[in-house]
């Protein structure tokens, strides 16, 4: 379909053949830096032989010829058909406000130690920015607390639903697999001391004071955090929080109390959840490959855990629960406009959940051991 | 003057909600067609029709002479690669700058590389009349004007025969829109571009159509030169054209431009 293009110089005479157009500025663009310099000042031009141009051939032509000698092309003295002409003075026109774009020459070891000093103050800065946001989610949630009428009963329903109720069979799979591993490893390691029966306490005290509560917050760090801030943000991307503010409401009420108290209320029950399954995945174990019947399992696990140690692990639920809230709706209302800020905040949302969630659970870990909990 | 594109016997039907059915239409080379008609008539699906992103149910859409829904992938893609397309909302790839997204089409499709790319790109972007500092902003950094302006550079990039726009002048103040006009205007007389408008802008009707189509009663009623159109029988027509708005602008647009190919616009709008 498109005949190749080519440049004769003959003499004083340059004649252009073919058809100068996009997809021929591959096989041109070297040719056309090749002949330039061999182009005195004083040659003719002869397109006559141009087959189809359009823009590309053009800017080459303006390569080829100079800007000059466009302009003499495109001038009324010129023998070119009109529409040609018209093409030439349209793109001549404009071609020398188009420079290409300089390009900033890096600076490798200036370059890693800008990005880390920009980070270092981005993390600081987001720091303050939870802070101030905690502060206003308590500040707001203590107001609406107060005063029955303003609670958002029907968003609360359905943030429990999605938070909760949907969750419960992922966050009950994964610890019942989690358990069972976890009785597979004691009974392991512990029948080399003749302490199999140990391999119940192992369960048994890992699920109620870290497993079931950690899992489940980890879970709940990906599954919500992400929901929330891609939520949020996608109504800020759409300026439905500028709607909402100028509507006189007040967006961390309407949006972020209900987002928090339905994960207070949600996690907690999954947490409980998590510890249940995740026993029972390591009683499975033990029945089929230890030979410890549920009877003796749960006698055993009657006598040696005590009602503390599910109290230690239940309460680090609202903790966690509150931290991936909050941080799942800040991420939030930091996207700024485009769908791709939408996805980057969103992942940020995910990895400072988790990240936060293992965080205090080691430092509850250490104060609980020191108080003798 | 020769059809580039034939539309017969179109069907679009959503569930049970016939759009179009029996829809014929022609588009001349060259000429600037304006689609009107009210809302939910079909005209963006026609649009989309044409282009390939809506399958009809029934008949025949033919560009170039050839058939695009009886074409092999292949063939079709290298029709439609004469396509350029300018949406609603300019629809820029938000991860990349305004240069990267016309740079884009350059690298993929004609085989470019990045800096010569980047070269014709500022070209382009040059074309549809933005400053040359435009090309290192992100579509999030534009306004309306510019993002439409954008958008048609990037329409623009591969140097299409056909040029469809969905709504172009929407959302743009007065002196953006008669600026946006007189721009494909110019880039129609200057790149011999067919232009396929979809509008509700009875000033750009008026100052820069050659003819209009009007989608009713799910077809093309009528396909003619402005002033055809404007006398023809219909009351959507009637209240159309000659409602008040209809009547300002008809006052309010110079008469000479309303010829085709009318190449003393030779300067930049």
């Amino acid at each position: 379909m498109t005949e190749p293009a080519f440049i004769d110089i003959d003499g004083r005479q340059v004649r252009l053949r073919g058809d100068w157009t996009i997809a021929n500025y591959a096989a041109l663009a070297p040719d056309v830096a090749r002949q330039r310099s061999r182009i005195a000042d004083t040659v003719d031009v002869d397109l006559g032989a141009v087959g189809a141009l359009d823009t590309a051939g053009v800017s080459l032509l303006h390569d080829l010829l100079g800007k000059d000698r466009l302009a003499a092309l495109a001038s009324g003295e010129s023998p070119l058909p009109p529409e040609r002409r018209a093409l030439l003075q349209a793109v001549a026109g404009v071609i020398d406000a188009a420079p290409p774009a300089p390009r900033v020459a890096g600076y490798a070891f200036g370059d890693i130690m800008e990005h880390a000093g920009i980070g270092m103050l981005a993390f600081w800065r987001h720091v303050i920015d939870i802070a101030g946001f905690i502060g206003i989610t308590l500040e707001t949630a203590f107001h609406v607390m107060l005063r029955p009428r303003r609670w958002r009963i029907t968003s609360l329903a359905a943030n429990l639903e999605r938070t909760g109720l949907d969750a419960v069979p992922i966050v009950a799979l994964l610890t019942f697999l989690v358990g069972a591993v976890v009785a597979f490893l004691g009974a392991t390691v512990l029948a080399g001391f003749g302490a199999s029966i140990f391999t119940v306490d192992l369960v048994a005290f890992s699920f109620l004071r870290e497993f079931g509560p950690m899992l489940t917050a980890i879970i709940v760090a990906g599954r919500t955090a992400s929901a929330f801030t891609a939520q949020i943000g996608s109504m800020r991307a759409n300026e439905e929080i500028d709607a909402i503010r100028v509507g006189g409401l007040n967006p961390v009420e309407l949006l972020v109390v209900p987002r928090v108290a339905a994960l207070l209320l949600a996690l907690p029950m999954l947490s409980f959840v998590a510890m249940i399954s995740g026993i029972v995945g390591g009683m499975l174990v033990c029945a089929l490959t230890l030979e410890i019947s549920p009877t003796m399992f749960l006698s055993v696990l009657e006598s040696h855990v005590g009602l503390r140690h599910f109290f230690v692990g239940i309460a680090k639920a609202p903790i966690f629960a509150f931290l991936i809230a909050v941080i799942g709706c800040l991420e939030g209302f930091r996207v700024e406009g485009s769908a791709q800020s939408v996805g980057e905040h969103t992942t940020s949302s995910v990895v400072q959940s988790i990240f936060i969630v293992i965080v205090v659970d080691a430092v509850a870990a250490l104060f609980c051991m020191e108080m003798g909990w | 003057m020769t059809n580039v594109i034939e539309v017969r016997g179109v069907r679009n039907q959503f569930g049970r909600q016939v759009v179009h059915d029996g829809l014929d239409l022609d588009v001349r080379r060259g000429e600037i067609l304006s689609v009107v008609g009210g809302s939910g008539t079909g005209k963006s699906v026609l649009l989309r029709t044409i282009v390939g992103l809506n399958r009809p149910a029934a008949g025949s859409v033919s560009v170039f002479g050839e058939d695009l829904l009886g074409l092999p992938t292949a063939r079709r893609v290298a029709i439609e690669r004469r396509f350029g397309v300018l949406f609603q909302k300019g629809a820029l790839f938000s991860s990349l700058t305004v240069a990267e997204n016309v740079a884009l089409p350059l690298i993929e499709h004609a085989g470019l590389k990045a800096g010569e790319a980047a070269r014709l790109a500022a070209l382009k972007i040059a074309l549809a009349g933005l400053p040359a500092n435009a090309g290192e902003k992100y579509p999030a950094e534009l306004s309306g004007g510019m993002i439409k302006r954008a958008a048609l550079a990037r329409a623009l990039a591969l140097d299409p025969d056909i040029l469809f726009l969905d709504e172009p002048t929407a959302g743009l103040d007065p002196i953006g829109a008669a600026a946006f006009d007189e721009l494909i205007l110019t880039l129609r007389d200057a790149l011999g571009l067919t232009v396929f408008m979809v509008t509700h802008d009875l000033d750009t009707i008026y100052t820069i159509t050659d003819r209009v189509a009007v989608l009713a009663q799910k077809r093309v009623l009528v396909n003619d030169r402005l002033d055809v159109v404007a006398d023809f029988d219909d009351a959507w027509i009637r209240e159309y054209f000659h409602g008040p708005r209809g009547r300002a602008a008809a006052q309010a647009a110079p008469p000479a431009q309303r010829a085709p190919h009318n190449l003393s616009h030779g300067g930049q709008a």
